[in-house]
């Protein structure tokens, strides 16, 4: 039972709720080879905590302040094993979509953590990453349908941002990343910029390049650029390519 | 049930009917026939009042076959069918007594002078028949349009019954499963507060039970089941909230439909008070104002919470529609969002036990 004797499994806590925290505690307290490094009550604390300690474990509440589950996830990566613990039974398949060990409802007894434990424990042997998708991309896809981004949460370090959609002016893709401008700053966040343009609604966002994704509200003019390639204007005067293809979804959207 | 059969009164009213058809009967016997008016008198009365009786019996065969269900064109055969046989009666019934009078010599050589009147009586039994047939089916056609619209009306009624009682039996599930596991977290860290907890949990869930019965209550009582739920709630933020009451006196002996406040108060904690990491508070203020109880739920909030995943705001609409239903456009209901306070108002009409004050 104990394959990892000389290294320990390192644990953090996340819930809002001190008792909820307790229960947890409690139930891993026979377990000597799980070592608690932390514990927090919000989402923000929770990006903290995880990216000072790397732990191999999380066990993750969804209703947070400040951030959710999910956004937790997506901005700590695929580098720990999650348990999600929630009072919520709807969240399950999405939780198994981002390649959560384990979705323990409350409340649970002993046996029912045990197993998620063990499970726990296998996927750390095995040694394989959960999935070389990046969390990002799963917590995209596993976005229920018909439901828009309304933020987007960005790390920088261990420093979390929000990034209302409504703020962001446009989105260019920068190798893994993308670069997402807002109020005259850029935050880099690791995503595809195929998954970001699924998430936002595409009423008011559109892709225009290959590479970028605009705002279409902050679009001032479009005006023809070389021989047949053009480019949009924002208001704040930023100039950014536009594709023959990207022309045509924005003309077509013009026309509307 | 026979529409005219069923009633005494109906059918007094029936015969009364037959008797001028009786006397167009007897006029075109005599105009036909020859006929003394006697004589035709004699005849026609006799022979409409059986006829009458015959004409009863097309009901039964109306309502056998529905004109809406069945084919036109069987419609037709089955009736002239029947037609032109209850005429055949009609016309033996009028032969027998002629031969009748003309045997017991009251009217000498009727039954010559009848037999030339026979096509006419032939048609004239034919068309009334048809004629009670097209009554019969406007009737029904009259009844059922009633009958939907009976049914209509039970089934709206019921709906709105049912939705009322399924809208105050709720008790939102994920409220008793965090409170279980707050009392799970209890029994090994404090047993006797895990016992508290079970107790104060057990109150309010038999309090939600029990109100849901009944169609109002004084606020007082729905207070008292605000409080159950606080002291659970307690339990679980622990100092990360703050309740204030500011309520007038006389208002707390005002009729409010039972689980009206509470889901607003449970709202404020669910999309409030549980996204504050440094806690936060609600406030319930109630007067009575010009005869309108007016009652304000207000709380602070974090405007940039994560979005719930969850459906938004079922609370909310719930109370509003049981205002609605119960009180339509003497109650009114407003939501309002102001920095990081969000408060709902409403206003019900001020009554005690039913009677307005």
């Amino acid at each position: 039972m104990n394959s990892r004797k000389d290294a320990k499994i390192r644990a953090v806590i996340v819930d809002d709720e001190e008792l909820a925290r307790q229960v947890i505690r409690e139930l891993l307290a026979p377990h000597p080879e799980i070592e608690i490094v932390g514990e927090c009550a919000n989402g923000f604390e929770a990006v903290k905590i995880v990216t000072e300690t790397k732990p191999d474990l999380i066990f993750l509440d969804i209703q947070m302040p400040k951030l959710d589950g999910f956004e937790v996830l997506e901005l700590i990566g695929t580098g720990s094993a999650i348990v999600f613990v929630t009072a919520y039974d709807s969240y399950a398949i999405r939780a198994f979509e981002v390649h959560a060990v384990d979705y323990l409802l409350k409340p649970f007894g002993a046996e029912r953590f045990e197993a998620a434990l063990e499970r726990a424990k296998e996927r750390l042997d095995s040694k394989s990453p959960s999935s070389a998708v990046p969390a990002a991309e799963l917590a995209a896809t596993a976005r229920p349908p018909a439901q828009y981004l309304e933020r987007i949460p960005v790390r920088d370090g261990a420093q979390v941002f929000i990034i209302p959609v409504s703020k962001l002016d446009f989105a260019e893709a920068q190798d893994d990343y993308v670069a997402l401008s807002t109020e005259g700053k850029k935050h880099l966040k690791q995503q595809p910029i195929s998954s970001l343009e699924a998430a936002l609604d595409p009423s008011r966002f559109l892709r225009i390049h290959r590479s970028y994704i605009v705002n279409l509200e902050r679009v001032a003019k479009v005006e023809p650029y070389g021989k047949d390639s053009h480019v949009a204007v924002l208001r704040n005067g930023v100039q950014l390519p536009v594709s023959r293809a990207g022309y045509a979804r924005l003309r077509a959207f013009l026309d509307r | 049930m026979h529409p005219i059969l069923s009633r005494l009164s109906r059918l007094a009213l029936y015969f009364l009917a037959w008797i001028p058809l009786a006397a167009l009967l007897a006029y075109l016997l005599s105009a036909t026939g020859g006929l003394s008016r006697r004589e035709a008198l004699s005849i026609s009365l006799p022979l409409c009042l059986f006829y009458a009786f015959v004409c009863l019996s097309a009901w039964y065969s109306c309502r056998a076959l529905p004109s809406g269900r069945t084919a036109f064109g069987k419609l037709l055969e089955v009736h002239v069918a029947a037609a032109l046989v209850a005429s055949g009666f009609w016309i033996l019934c009028a032969e027998l007594l002629a031969y009748i009078f003309t045997e017991m010599a009251i009217y000498p050589g009727l039954t010559g002078r009848l037999s030339r009147t026979l096509p006419i009586l032939l048609g004239t039994g034919v068309i009334l028949y048809l004629f009670s047939i097209s009554f019969y089916y406007v009737l029904l056609a009259v009844e059922a349009s009633r009958e939907a619209e009976a049914r209509a009306m039970e089934a709206r009624v019921f709906a709105r019954d049912a939705e009322l009682r399924a809208l105050k039996a709720q008790v939102n599930p994920h409220f008793l499963f965090n409170s279980l596991n707050s009392i799970s977290a209890l029994t090994t860290s404090d047993a006797a507060k895990a016992r508290e907890m079970c107790v104060l949990l057990g109150d309010f869930l038999r309090r939600t039970l029990g109100l849901g019965e009944k169609s109002t209550i004084p606020l007082e009582e729905e207070m008292s089941l605000i409080h159950a739920f606080l002291a659970v709630e307690k339990i679980r933020f622990g100092s990360r909230f703050r309740m204030e009451e500011n309520i007038a006196k006389e208002a707390l002996a005002m009729d409010v439909p039972p689980l009206l406040l509470q889901p607003l108060v449970e709202n404020a904690f669910t999309h409030g008070i549980s996204n504050l990491v440094e806690g936060g508070w609600v406030r319930l203020d109630a007067r009575c104002q010009n005869g309108l109880l007016s009652i304000v739920v207000e709380n602070t909030f974090d405007p940039d919470a994560p979005p719930r995943r969850q459906r938004n705001g079922m609370g909310l609409l719930n109370v509003r529609q049981r205002l609605e239903a119960r009180y339509a456009d003497r109650a009114t209901f407003n939501v309002r969002t102001q920095g990081d306070r969000f408060s709902v108002s409403l206003t019900l009409p001020a009554e005690r036990e039913g009677r307005a004050t």
